[in-house]
């Protein structure tokens, strides 16, 4: 099991639900975020091009988050999903130093918290929320170890690029271009 | 300074009136009529894990599911799998709907406008006393000025309660802004051209077009849920899209074309793809040929109208017209050129659209596959009432003889029917006010207020203190949507569907529902005849039983499908239509028109341009905000929480204006923005042009998040280029320019 997900930069209206379902979701205080969308534009009037997509925790294989964290509450769960084991965290922010997404914050109640892939929902068979709720459906999920998943296929037809590949991550966040 | 009737009240003035009076509200609420109803107006259902609903944040009404975590609490809103305008996906604002409940910045009590010690101010009331105040006010009105000198705006839900109650008292003046100030126009040119409106949600067979051509319409941007979702399918499905936009939209940015089109100059573009397609014989001839009145009359229209004229107009190049329209001919009729939604824009609205219409025609799109589709809705019966008294006066007769082409009634007009001029024996003297944020949405600021200032009652009821409360006699706190049931949704689609809405938990504070006021008012006004239901819960089971369902079925399942009457969802081939025009056929030269003294085609009009240093103000969407009605919602304001002021950076260099930096807006008539806004240097607008999100910059300080934050486009539209046709109200003839301090006005 190999848990990705895959945006669609070419179906991303920037909408933002992804941030807001997952704050439902995921009771995620107003005023952080464990996903957000993220606008890059190129170009002169008017030849331009403009990028969406919508950006959250990596779930890399090689997880410099996991690597820093001092009390192992940083580790990797089920399907390569990485997570935080709040009871064991104690706050020191060395893994959101070490994170080059950015993708943690530390939580009102005081430990550190991002992106779970919403492994509360996959359990049951269900899409992450942010998947799920996406107007433009522009994002996927699924399992990289079976070569007929929707998201191996994708990999395999479609043009693709992982964020700031040169931090050596191994990022599970794919960009299809 | 002339004494106004009324000032504009700040709604914080009231915490302490509150405490006043607190006594008094606890013994008259036990008073109100029909109280003993009051916690029996709704049951809710412990039993249910979720609720259906349909949403309210926006006017395309997704139907979903309301989730509450296991302490009861409202925790998240998802969409309905069976329904048709959100295929079980709601859009970041029904998402976050949840915000519109839990806003501790709710409206919470019924408030009444007093005088104190020489000054204005709230003092909160009883329901039973404010419900006898507006009757009162209301019965005088009648007895001064007759029942047909009051009115009621209305956007949403609620307004169906009032609207009854309105008419029972004997006034047919009830307009939506959202058909004057926004898609008007766009009715009239259909009823016109096809004999058959647009109507909600459009018609648009995005879904399975080969090509879509977007004209200052920003799907995507504008989050008509159902809408985005196809242009996204079509995306996968490599259709193209054609945008038209002086600002590279989210739409531009997913085009295959994007036609950077000088504004105000969309007629002349039209009208040279309509040139091409005919001289070129692109267009569907087997079509036109059967369906169609009036080619050879469109045909000599359009000769002089060639790509290279448009070009010195448009700015965009002959071969790129060409271009663009030999690719809509090549997909038609899967080809949809876009009736877009908020079309006011130059006073010539009409004609835009009916050349939007007839460029249709032309692809022969209607009625076809990737086209429009020909939608069907389910029609909910309804419980006999008496007749309504027929009014002898309405707004119309306050606007000399004129729009009368308008199949609805015009907001603005029923504002103008307000002021008293030398010409009309009678003016509107009472307005109820729901859902709408008039101050807001309607152009021309002064003229709301000198109409305001006229009135001898105004009754706004909202869930949120927006700009307009201040400015009433009468404040009534309506419960969100969460909070309440609704009439039947029966909104048309590919296929019949309704949907319920029911309550996910009781009204916050003492607010209360659109129904449970009109109907505990209609009790004071003597009109109990036209609401023959106890509660509405009783009046929704009464009419799903006769439809063959039932209120308990809808609590289980939220939406349900009907099957289309007829198998006529696209035109077969070669089947005989009958159209609802005068002809009979699809009207590319309108004989109505032409009856009625308008160029029965659409031709090319130059509007006046930015002076120098002025840029034209060009207003839009943000997907995560419904007009002014989420800047204060706290999920929405998290995504979003103020709006900026596009920039060029070749206008930016001029000015020496930086990213982030803000600056107040000044307009052709010197009024200068309130607050002021962030600047946003971005090569994504033309320099001829600013852009800014419509909905931010409130100025009523109980909305503690919405407060100052970025400034109102509205307050800028001083000019107003009204639509001779119809009286829909152009906007965006109204340039800026940039001021670094707020400073006198000029």
């Amino acid at each position: 099991m190999r848990y990705a997900m895959a945006v669609d930069s070419k179906k991303c209206v920037g909408c933002s639900d992804c941030v807001v379902a997952c704050q439902t979701e995921n009771n995620v205080p107003i005023g952080y975020a464990r996903d957000w969308v993220r606008e890059i534009n190129h170009g002169i009037y008017p030849e331009l091009h403009t990028e969406l997509r919508s950006e959250r925790c990596n779930h890399c294989d090689n997880a410099p988050c996991v690597r820093s964290c001092p009390t192992g509450a940083s580790h990797y769960a089920e399907g390569g999903i990485v997570k935080v084991a709040e009871e064991k965290c104690i706050g020191c922010s060395a893994c959101i130093i070490s994170c080059p997404y950015d993708a943690r914050y530390i939580h009102p109640k005081g430990y550190v918290d991002k992106c779970t892939f919403c492994d509360h929902r996959v359990k049951d068979g269900e899409d992450p929320a942010c998947v799920a709720v996406c107007p433009t459906k522009c994002l996927y999920f699924g399992d990289l170890d079976d070569p007929n998943s929707e998201m191996s296929t994708l990999l395999r037809v479609r043009k693709y690029k992982t964020l700031i590949p040169e931090a050596g991550t191994d990022p599970q966040l794919y960009i299809l271009v | 300074m002339v004494k106004s009737r009324r000032d504009f009240i700040k709604i914080s003035a009231l915490s302490s009136a509150g405490l006043f009076v607190g006594n008094q509200v606890v013994k008259a609420t036990s008073s109100v009529a029909g109280s003993e109803k009051q916690d029996s107006d709704y049951k809710l259902p412990s039993e249910l894990k979720r609720t259906p609903t349909y949403c309210e944040v926006c006017f395309w009404k997704c139907a979903g599911w309301v989730h509450k975590d296991e302490d009861g609490q409202i925790k998240k809103i998802t969409g309905n799998n069976l329904d048709l305008n959100s295929n079980g996906r709601f859009c970041p604002r029904g998402t976050g709907g949840v915000g519109m409940y839990y806003d501790e910045d709710r409206l919470k009590y019924p408030l009444i406008r007093t005088e104190e010690r020489g000054k204005q101010t709230f003092r909160r009331a009883s329901w039973d006393e404010a419900f006898k105040y507006i009757a009162d006010k209301m019965a005088k009105i009648k007895e001064e000025h007759g029942a047909e000198a009051t009115a009621l705006f209305t956007h949403g839900s609620g307004g169906k309660h009032f609207t009854k109650l309105m008419k029972g008292f004997g006034s047919a003046n009830v307009a939506a802004p959202s058909y004057a100030q926004c898609r008007g126009p766009r009715e009239v040119a259909f009823i016109a051209t096809y004999g058959q409106g647009i109507n909600s949600p459009e018609n648009t067979d995005i879904r399975d077009t080969r090509c879509m051509v977007l004209i200052g319409s920003h799907i995507g941007e504008n989050m008509h849920n159902g809408h985005v979702q196809e242009m996204s399918d079509a995306i996968d499905k490599n259709a193209t899209i054609i945008t038209v936009d002086p600002r590279f939209s989210t739409a531009a940015s997913k085009s295959k074309y994007w036609l950077p089109i000088k504004p105000a100059t969309d007629i002349a573009l039209l009208l040279a793809w309509i040139h091409v397609i005919i001289n070129e014989e692109l267009y569907d001839k087997k079509y036109i040929e059967q369906h169609a009145y009036g080619f050879d009359q469109l045909k000599a229209h359009v000769q002089s109208m060639t790509p290279e004229w448009a070009y010195g107009i448009t700015t965009i190049k002959p071969d790129v017209i060409r271009e663009t329209v030999r690719e809509m001919a090549k997909a038609a009729p899967a080809t949809i050129v876009h009736p877009g939604r908020h079309v006011t824009w130059y006073g010539d609205d009409t004609q835009r659209l009916r050349a939007v219409a007839i460029l249709n025609a032309l692809l022969g799109s209607w009625g076809r596959r990737g086209g429009f589709y020909m939608p069907d809705k389910v029609s909910v019966p309804h419980a006999k009432l008496p007749p309504f008294p027929k009014p002898e006066f309405t707004w119309r007769d306050a606007m000399d003889g004129k729009y009368q082409l308008a199949d609805l009634a015009l907001a603005n007009g029923m504002c103008d029917a307000t002021i008293p001029t030398s010409g009309m024996n009678r003016s509107i003297k009472g307005w109820i006010v729901n859902g709408t944020n008039l101050i807001e949405t309607l152009p021309d600021r002064k003229k709301t207020l000198a109409a305001i200032q006229n009135l001898d009652l105004m009754v706004v009821v909202d869930t949120m203190p927006m700009e307009i409360t201040g400015w009433a006699d009468v404040v009534l706190p309506e419960c969100t949507y969460l909070e309440r049931y609704d009439s039947i949704r029966d909104s048309q689609h590919r296929e019949p569907t309704i949907a319920l809405r029911m309550p996910a938990a009781k009204p916050k504070y003492e607010s209360r529902s659109a129904w449970w006021m009109a109907k505990n008012l209609s009790r004071y006004m003597g009109l109990e005849q036209y609401f023959p239901f106890d509660t509405l819960e009783e009046e929704l089971d009464h009419e799903l039983k006769q439809m063959g369902t039932s209120l308990a079925e809808m609590q289980q399942v939220g939406v349900k499908k009907w099957k289309r009457a007829y198998d006529d969802i696209y035109f077969k081939d070669g089947e005989a239509v009958e159209f609802f025009t005068n002809t009979g056929k699809i009207e590319l030269y309108s004989t109505a028109f032409a009856e009625a003294g308008f160029d029965p085609m659409p031709t090319y009009t130059a509007h006046p341009e930015p002076p120098q240093g002025y840029y034209r103000l060009i207003y839009g969407r943000a997907p995560m905000h419904t007009f002014t009605r989420t800047a204060n919602n706290p999920n929405l304001t998290d995504l979003m929480s103020e709006n900026s002021v596009w920039v060029n950076p070749k206008v930016a260099r001029e000015w020496d204006l930086k990213n982030g930096q803000e600056v107040y807006l000044q307009n052709q008539d010197n009024v200068v923005s309130s607050f002021p806004i962030k600047v946003r240097v971005t090569e994504r607008i033309r320099w001829d042009s600013v852009y800014m999100v419509h909905g931010f910059g409130h100025a009523n300080k109980k909305l503690s998040r919405a407060y100052g934050r970025g400034a109102s486009d509205a307050e800028m539209i001083t000019n107003v280029m009204v639509d001779p046709i119809m009286g829909g109200t152009g906007m965006r003839g109204n340039f800026v320019t940039f001021r670094f301090t707020k400073g006198e006005e000029a």
